[in-house]
């Protein structure tokens, strides 16, 4: 039946729904385009603390993403952060705060602030929530970290102690102790952070929590609690904490997933998709190109009972890396791309991918795509695969984001100049 | 592949999960109730412990196998699969409801209720009745039940002639149970679009799909029923007809459901299965190849659209907004709620109407305050569900592009 097509069914097909492939989606359906974004499942920005790091480190320290990016990506040619203009990021981190509703974010990448993790390590990133950002350690006074008593996730005396030695071996102490509250639980001894960020949607539990937390805060102490504060509604949960306690409060990712962050800021981005007209496919897989004389015209989407051919103008690729399983290793440590078949720059068959160590320098960290200077794949010859395909997101190789913690900063920015592109053909 | 090959994918595809819980922020069901601990907990996680011996966790039957958790899982486990599965197991060990098997039986109630269609209506929508049934049966006494519509699609379609404009180009319907015995309507609109289109539209006779025993766990019937199904539809399957759904969970059944859950091995069901197409996908397909008619007349409405589970479970997107949106002066708001907690049968239980109520509400919200003239919806326990929950109309998509080709 797709036999005789008279016009391509969409505009764009976006492959995946992360960070990368959530803002270059949205991006395009604003602007007008018919947008149709195909997830094998929800992405791993529901994994994500949903701070936007940018570049944390490069190994040292970094204080000001924006200024050390230049030499960085200079350093590193095949880096994405090379296709990157400081512009390009200022735009994007600018773009993401109009489109989160009232999930705001603060900073910019001049900055790295260093936040607090649930194992009390400083942590750099530029942009955070404001639900996070009165932990930022460059400047915190004393601070009080709270536990749930349910919450098994989260332990604020690790946190606390944690803080305090790695603050202090920084040259810039800062005092922290922990206490556990112990807010009704409806009888239940173990309660996951999704379902405690329900219940902070419920102004009983809430002013229960506030009732302890006023009970224990102390002087100038700052409260530290777990990232659980509301999932649709943290803004409100988290301003009326701080008007009940008469104290900034600041979330701490929690550990262990679902991230109630990246829950919140991917709702907040598919919601938007859908208000701009963008349509969404779930549990949907690409199994690879639809071609017309060698040229690019759709996407084969693996669907029930058959692999339906669905045709669209341009094709966003932003299903992730090694860990996403957007590039996957076989047994014979060959590495592929497998929505649409893309040659992937990693080490071959025959070559060291793996070290022995857990956290060496393993070279198959930074396998993925080679992109031109418009984020298109290219082959061994430096020439696009095809016109109208653009990377997004982890898929493109060169990088390091655990260590550099730089992958959202890498998915937003990548997400941003794709629609871009696109939207400079589009007219 | 074989089918119990591919039975063995769908149990053994939980050594994909990593344990990222995505499918548990994503069940309608968790959110609402502390019985039923998640997709993961209950699913690849338990499932290691499943053995021989008895079934340990009775968490398991809260799951309404609505399919989310397959839908959402980034690495391929198909959660709400295997929970199906071993729901199955564990409620024949310990014998199974005879409500269960009552509801399930859809054919049954129909043939046994269409003769005596204002009685069983009047029965069902009867206070006391209900507190009867509700004692002695287990169905709730506030549950959204269909009214019988007295007569069958399947008498209806034997005796409808084609209008002699109707083309050449032939496609099988297979209407379901439920048009057939309580919303016979919807099949002769169904017929009317897709002659409008210049199809001769094939009727054959045929029985229940199985979807209802299956979500209740009762598989040898269930398989039953859709062999006996399929024994109708692959005569035409093998000639390259197209068999068109207007029960998006029935079609899915098909499509998928029988293979991956039941684990029916059977060429014939392969070969109906890729010839199977929900109606709004096909016609949407019709529309991107430039065959669909689009003298559509303006419909000055406001209706909701809402994608049932299962029919996200087709993998297709939303071709209903495709189409509703070729019709003049329709406004159409798309509604983003995962569930509308009826899945089936489950929320007609007892024991489960309220956690269905719960799982409804924010769509039921979402609902009511759009105002709308219909709330539209593929599936037809979903619009029985929302009609109760929101005590608005609620339609099939076809019934609007009914309406818009000018056909009634």
């Amino acid at each position: 039946m797709n036999d005789q097509l008279s016009a391509p069914a969409v505009d764009v097909i976006v492959l995946g729904a992360g960070m990368a492939g959530l803002v270059a989606a949205v991006r395009l359906a604003e602007a007008g385009l018919r947008v149709t974004t195909v997830a094998k499942g929800y992405g791993s920005l529901r994994l994500s603390p949903a701070t936007i790091d940018i570049l944390g480190y490069r190994p040292d320290p970094v204080d000001s993403p924006a200024q050390a990016l230049p030499d960085f990506a200079a350093a590193h040619p095949e880096h994405p952060y090379a296709r990157i203009s400081p512009a390009t990021l200022a735009e994007a981190v600018q773009w993401l705060k109009e489109h989160v509703g009232t999930y705001a974010y603060v900073g910019d990448p001049d900055t790295n602030m260093l936040l607090p993790t649930a194992l009390g390590v400083p942590r750099p990133s530029a942009v955070v929530p404001e639900t996070m950002a009165a932990g930022d350690l460059r400047s915190a006074g004393p601070l009080v970290i709270a536990g749930i008593g349910v919450l098994k996730d989260f332990h604020p005396a690790l946190v606390a102690e944690n803080l305090e030695a790695a603050t202090a071996a920084r040259g810039r102490a800062v005092k922290a102790r922990p206490v556990l509250l112990n807010p009704p639980a409806n009888g239940q001894a173990d309660v996951g952070a999704m379902a405690l960020a329900r219940r902070f949607e419920d102004a009983a539990f809430r002013r229960a929590v506030a009732a302890e937390l006023r009970a224990a805060v102390a002087g100038e102490e700052a409260i530290g609690l777990p990232a659980v504060l509301g999932l649709d509604q943290a803004r409100s949960v988290w301003t009326e904490l701080q008007q009940a306690t008469g104290r900034p409060v600041f979330e701490i990712p929690t550990p262990v997933p679902p991230s109630v962050p990246g829950m919140r800021l991917a709702r907040a981005l598919q919601d938007r998709l859908r208000r701009a007209g963008g349509r969404f496919v779930l549990g949907a897989e690409a199994a690879g190109p639809e071609l017309r004389h060698s040229e690019l015209v759709g996407v084969r989407i693996r669907a029930a009972a058959r692999v339906t051919p669905r045709t669209c103008r341009w094709v966003v690729l932003a299903t992730g890396g090694l860990s996403a399983g957007g590039i996957e290793v076989d047994v014979s440590g060959t590495a592929s791309e497998r929505a649409l078949g893309l040659p992937v720059h990693a080490p071959g068959p025959g070559e060291a991918g793996f070290l022995p160590g857990y956290l060496s320098d393993h070279p198959m960290e930074t396998a993925g795509l080679r992109v031109d200077s418009s984020l298109r794949p290219v082959g061994p010859d430096g020439e696009p695969v095809y016109e109208n395909v653009y990377a997004a997101g982890a898929v493109i190789g060169g990088a390091r984001p655990w260590r550099e913690k730089s992958g959202d900063g890498i998915s937003l920015s990548t997400g941003y100049l794709a629609a871009e592109a696109i939207l400079k053909e589009a007219g | 592949m074989t089918a119990e090959h591919e039975f063995g994918i769908i149990r053994d595809s939980l050594d994909h999960c990593v344990k990222c819980t995505i499918c548990e922020s994503a069940c309608p069901v968790a959110a609402v109730t502390p019985l039923f601990p998640g997709p993961k907990y209950v699913g690849p996680q338990a499932e290691r412990f499943r053995g021989a011996g008895p079934s340990v966790d009775a968490s398991l039957d809260y799951c309404s196998s609505c399919g989310i958790c397959t839908l959402a899982c980034p690495q391929g486990v198909h959660v709400a699969e295997i929970n199906s599965q071993a729901r199955a197991v564990m409620k024949n060990q310990k014998g199974m409801p005879l409500r269960d098997q009552i509801i399930s039986r859809t054919p049954v109630q129909g043939r046994l209720g269409t003769p005596v269609a204002p009685l069983a209506n009047f029965a069902l929508s009867n206070r006391f009745a209900r507190l009867m049934i509700e004692k002695v049966v287990g169905v709730h006494r506030d549950a959204a039940v269909p009214k019988f519509a007295g007569h069958t699609f399947q008498r209806w379609a034997r005796r409808h002639a084609a209008p002699a404009a109707a083309g050449t180009k032939q496609v099988v319907y297979f209407h379901g149970c439920s048009t057939n015995y309580f919303e016979p309507g919807l099949g002769r609109m169904t017929v009317a679009v897709l002659e409008h289109n210049g199809f001769r539209v094939v009727v054959p006779p045929q029985g229940c799909c199985g979807l209802p025993l299956q979500s209740n766990g009762i598989f040898d019937a269930a398989r039953g029923y859709v062999r006996q199904l399929v024994s109708h539809l692959v005569p035409y399957a093998r000639q390259g007809d197209v068999i068109v759904a207007t029960s998006t969970s029935c079609g899915l059944m098909l499509k998928r459901e029988a293979i991956e859950i039941l684990g029916v091995q059977d060429e014939d069901l392969r070969t109906v299965s890729t010839q199977t197409y929900d109606i709004c996908e096909f016609l949407a397909d019709l529309h991107a190849a430039g065959e669909l008619k689009t003298d559509f007349r303006p419909v000055p409405l406001t209706v909701t659209y809402h994608a049932p589970c299962q029919q996200q479970g087709h993998n297709m997107g939303k071709p209903a907004l495709d189409l509703l949106d070729l019709i003049p002066e329709l406004k159409v708001i798309e509604l983003d709620r995962a569930c509308c907690g009826i899945a089936g049968t489950y929320g007609l239980k007892r024991e489960k109407y309220d956690i269905a109520m719960q799982v409804g509400s924010g769509l039921f919200d979402d609902i009511r305050a759009a105002q709308p003239d219909q709330a539209v919806c593929d599936s037809e326990t979903c619009r029985w569900q929302i009609s109760h929950g929101t005590g608005r109309t609620s339609v099939h998509p076809v019934e609007v592009l009914y309406r818009a080709y000018g056909l009634g």
